[in-house]
């Protein structure tokens, strides 16, 4: 069934008993064109995009838990196309640009939100590094703007003014950057799938990958059984490694525990993604009124879906230290998720060295903006056999031919990117 | 929770004096293969469970140390100075 205002007051009148469940429960069948291990955002938007723009409707998405428990709900929602690299930006931008006519294309209201993101910066190198940003992003067609402190202090006239370490100097400011439902995200795409002959598997936890005699693969050993398939994808974030050596891939991924935090219910006050050049820390505040908020890694490689408090406080200090007024509001809740930290914390759209194999990882703390471009254009690559124009660096090879996609520059070191 | 880490020098203390290298791999030898040296900068094991990592005492006695941690629960196994673990590392391989 289509949504639409009319479908609501047409239920409306018949008390809302006549909603029917937005994806089917199928059982899985003995054997599926295209196998899609993980049912997150990229998952579920790889499945989508097969279906809807390649024609491939004959696929399954195994996912372990249920739809939506991994980090396309456990994200702070932001997204953005503001990176310098060639091998970046035009990606990000595509992402950006299927964001923004995202809830049309699948029908459903993800409450994509462009309220423009502010990165701020404190001092000289930092507005010379957002000046590069800026410049890179325009070379790219993307509109970008570098604010003064005072066009900073109309914008968001509550941060702390007055900061002897870290004062606000300016930011770069991309207006169509903004927020997004997450879980909406993930309930959008498994439904568009799903209406398009995809069937979503919950509950189903891939134990094997089963190959042949010459190497190629055949099918998964699941926790409900063996599935034939002709091509495998995976896009299992923070579990790719444990899922990649059930093929004997070695892969330049660390799994790592990102926190997020929610505040108490405020009213309207903070209406940008702002961003603290002086440390990590990011904020933003949803549509239900709860402050969202993040920012460094745990440090030490985790899988563990929740974190330690010390980085929880040094999360509240450095938001507080921005913006004073925090400090009287209240956390509700904080959660971890698992970040595939690649070693230059660029992602990887590849095939893998092993034939019908394909992988989507390495998104580190960045997928969830990914989300629509990852799978586009995983699809197109599933589907084709060839990289998408956008995502042509992001090979799963690039570190042994020494063309890293090293945006901060940090080096192979995951913890840092 | 790893919050505490044992030192073999300074005794038990929080984890935020440590700084975090990652997994313990042995480095080849400076005229060693490519291939080697590619798997040895780029590639990890990354495994759901026990792993050894090098830690520095950044804010201690700056020794590099040999944690054993366990990545799905954060339980610590084991502290060892960095230099007395290669040293028994070596003595086993010769052995």
């Amino acid at each position: 069934m289509r949504y639409s205002a009319l479908s609501i007051i047409r239920n409306a009148f018949s008390g809302n008993r006549d909603w029917q469940p937005a994806w089917r429960e199928p059982e899985p069948k003995p054997h599926y064109d295209v196998i899609i291990v993980g049912g997150g955002g990229h998952g579920l938007s790889t499945a989508y995009y097969l279906a809807k723009e390649f024609g491939i409707t004959n696929v399954a998405v195994l996912e372990k838990s249920y739809i939506g428990s991994g980090n396309v709900g456990r994200n702070t929602t932001i997204i953005r196309s503001n990176y310098v690299l060639e091998g970046n930006e035009p990606f990000y931008e595509l992402s950006l640009k299927l964001w923004e006519g995202l809830e049309q294309d699948f029908n459903f209201n993800a409450m994509v939100s462009q309220r423009g993101i502010i990165n701020l910066f404190h001092d000289d190198a930092g507005r010379d590094h957002y000046a590069r940003r800026g410049n890179s992003m325009m070379i790219h067609g993307v509109e970008a703007a570098l604010l003064s402190r005072d066009e900073v202090k109309a914008l968001v006239p509550y941060l702390n003014y007055n900061h002897a370490r870290f004062p606000v100097m300016g930011a770069l400011y991309q207006k169509r950057a903004g927020t997004v439902r997450h879980d909406a995200v993930a309930w959008g795409y498994a439904r568009g799938a799903d209406m398009r002959g995809v069937d979503i598997i919950q509950n189903c936890e891939v134990t094997g990958i089963r190959r042949d005699a010459t190497g190629k693969v055949t099918g998964v050993e699941t926790s409900r059984g063996f599935i034939g398939c002709n091509k495998l994808a995976l896009a299992a974030a923070g579990n790719t490694s444990t899922v990649g050596q059930m093929a004997g891939l070695e892969l330049p991924i660390e799994s790592h525990v990102l926190q997020a935090f929610v505040s108490e219910g405020l009213k309207p006050v903070i209406h940008h993604v702002l961003t603290y050049g002086g440390g990590h820390f990011y904020i933003s505040q949803s549509d239900k009124g709860g402050l969202v908020f993040g920012a460094s890694l745990d440090f030490f490689g985790s899988y563990a879906q929740h974190g330690n408090l010390a980085t929880v406080e040094e999360t509240i200090e450095e938001g507080v230290s921005l913006i004073p007024g925090l400090s009287r509001s209240r956390v509700l809740r904080s959660w971890g998720g698992v970040m595939d930290m690649s070693m230059d914390g660029s992602p990887i759209i590849d095939r893998t060295g092993i034939e019908n194999l394909y992988l989507n990882c390495g998104w580190c703390y960045g997928g969830f903006k990914a989300t629509p471009a990852s799978g586009f254009c995983f699809a197109h690559l599933i589907a084709k056999g060839v990289s998408h124009e956008v995502s042509r660096f992001m090979r799963l090879d690039r570190f042994e031919r020494g063309y890293a996609i090293d945006e901060a520059g940090k080096g192979p070191q995951p913890n840092l990117h | 929770m790893a919050s505490l880490i044992t030192c073999p020098h300074c005794g038990s203390r929080p984890k935020e004096e440590f700084s975090i290298r990652g997994e313990v791999r042995s480095r080849p030898e400076p005229a060693a293969p490519f291939e080697t040296w590619y798997r040895y900068v780029y590639v990890r094991d990354n495994p759901k469970g026990r792993q050894k990592e090098y830690w520095h005492h950044v804010l201690g006695c700056r020794r590099w140390l040999v944690v054993e941690r366990d990545t799905l629960t954060h339980e610590v196994y084991g502290v060892t100075d960095a230099a007395a673990y290669r040293a028994s590392e070596v003595k086993e391989a010769a052995e």
